[in-house]
């Protein structure tokens, strides 16, 4: 199966590698998962294999989802992904998985849920420079000035164009951080020590994933 | 730090017998350099003005004066490049950080020696720590 696990952020840290210096880490207690179905070429025109994450009550749940985990002779799970595979995988409806998929691999990538900001301005927003802070500006130091003009968009009206950047909504989005360093793995406690930090806060929920571009350095005996 | 899975990971990077000494005490921090292949040690002697941090976040700043110029330098505790730290003054101080100390120059840098209270038993002379169970009371 393709190194790939679930997990809760639990904090940042640091600790000493093998020549002393010091290494940022976000610990990360990924899984263990269990396999809550099995997607074959024949039955469903691909390969995947569905992993639930975090035992839940009952009450959390719905009847739908303990049926579908009741398959697998699993109770109800708070979490689920899918995991596309390439080839079909000999993991049976039912198996748990845990942090020794990720035993041989070097680089991570991190999906997870950016931290809330509400409604922000364009200056945090979108990272612009604000206007002056004297030269006869007035209740405007943040604001974004000109958002079009009467000729926008040439012979039609004078709308702002499509996509203009401003104050909104910010946070709250799914962010993929690519290419961590994947320090050290836990077997016992079910962490990964990932180099870099992480999105979203402590506690919330994280994919892991062997990363897909990174280039694997290779160790030499 | 409170998280028990965090103090767990931390466990194995800390120093099993960490250097004992406290805010106001004169120390010399030796720390092992490494040049190309050779390995040596410089020792850095001077106040420490603050300590912060805990678990492998614990970090300790270290004031001296070099050529009438302040110079500071912050250590973490637990790093294998800091071989040892011996402490060869213990002054008085009644808070954690000594800020003030940058505003001083000359006698006016120096701390109080902290008072010896088991000076009168046997055997405890030559230590350089206090007992602090002892002041407490």
């Amino acid at each position: 199966m393709t190194p790939a696990l679930l997990g809760t952020k639990v904090g940042m840290t640091r600790v000493y590698d093998e020549k002393g210096s010091v290494v940022p880490v976000t610990v990360v207690q990924a899984g263990p998962c269990h396999v809550t179905q099995v997607k074959t070429v024949e039955n469903d025109g691909y390969s995947a294999v569905q992993l639930g994450f975090n035992d839940c009550k009952p009450k959390h749940s719905t009847f739908a989802l303990m049926g579908h985990t009741a398959k697998a002779s699993l109770g109800p799970k708070r979490h689920f992904r899918e995991i596309r595979l390439n080839e079909e995988t000999t993991l049976a409806a039912g198996a748990q998985v845990g942090v020794e998929l990720f035993s041989d691999v070097q680089y991570v990538d991190v999906i997870g849920t950016s931290k809330g900001k509400g409604f922000a301005g364009v200056m945090k927003r979108h990272h612009f420079g604000g206007q002056c802070a004297s030269h006869g500006t007035e209740r405007k130091h943040r604001s974004p000035g000109s958002i079009a003009s009467r000729a926008t968009w040439r012979g039609q009206s004078g709308k702002p164009k499509k996509g203009v950047r401003m104050a909104g909504h910010m946070g709250m989005d799914s962010v993929t951080t690519r290419n961590h360093p994947l320090v050290k793995i836990d077997k016992e406690n079910h962490l990964l020590l990932i180099k870099g930090a992480l999105p979203g806060p402590n506690g919330g929920l994280l994919f892991v994933r062997k990363a897909v571009t990174a280039k694997v350095k290779v160790v030499e005996s | 730090m409170t998280n028990k899975i965090l103090l767990l990971v931390e466990q194995p990077h800390l120093k099993k017998e960490p250097p004992q000494f406290s805010v106001g005490d004169t120390v010399d921090v030796a720390t092992r350099i490494i040049e190309g292949e050779k390995e040596r040690i410089q020792i850095f002697s001077g106040i420490v003005i603050m300590k912060k941090g805990s678990g492998t976040n614990e970090m300790f700043t270290v004031r001296r004066i070099v050529n009438n110029e302040g110079v500071e330098r912050v250590f973490p505790l637990h790093s294998p490049f800091i071989s040892r730290v011996t402490v060869k003054r213990s002054g008085e101080s009644r808070r954690a950080k000594l800020f003030y100390l940058r505003g001083r120059v000359g006698k006016a840098t120096r701390l109080t020696e902290k008072r010896k209270v088991t000076k009168k038993e046997d055997g405890t002379k030559g230590t350089d720590k206090p007992e602090l169970a002892a002041t407490a009371t």
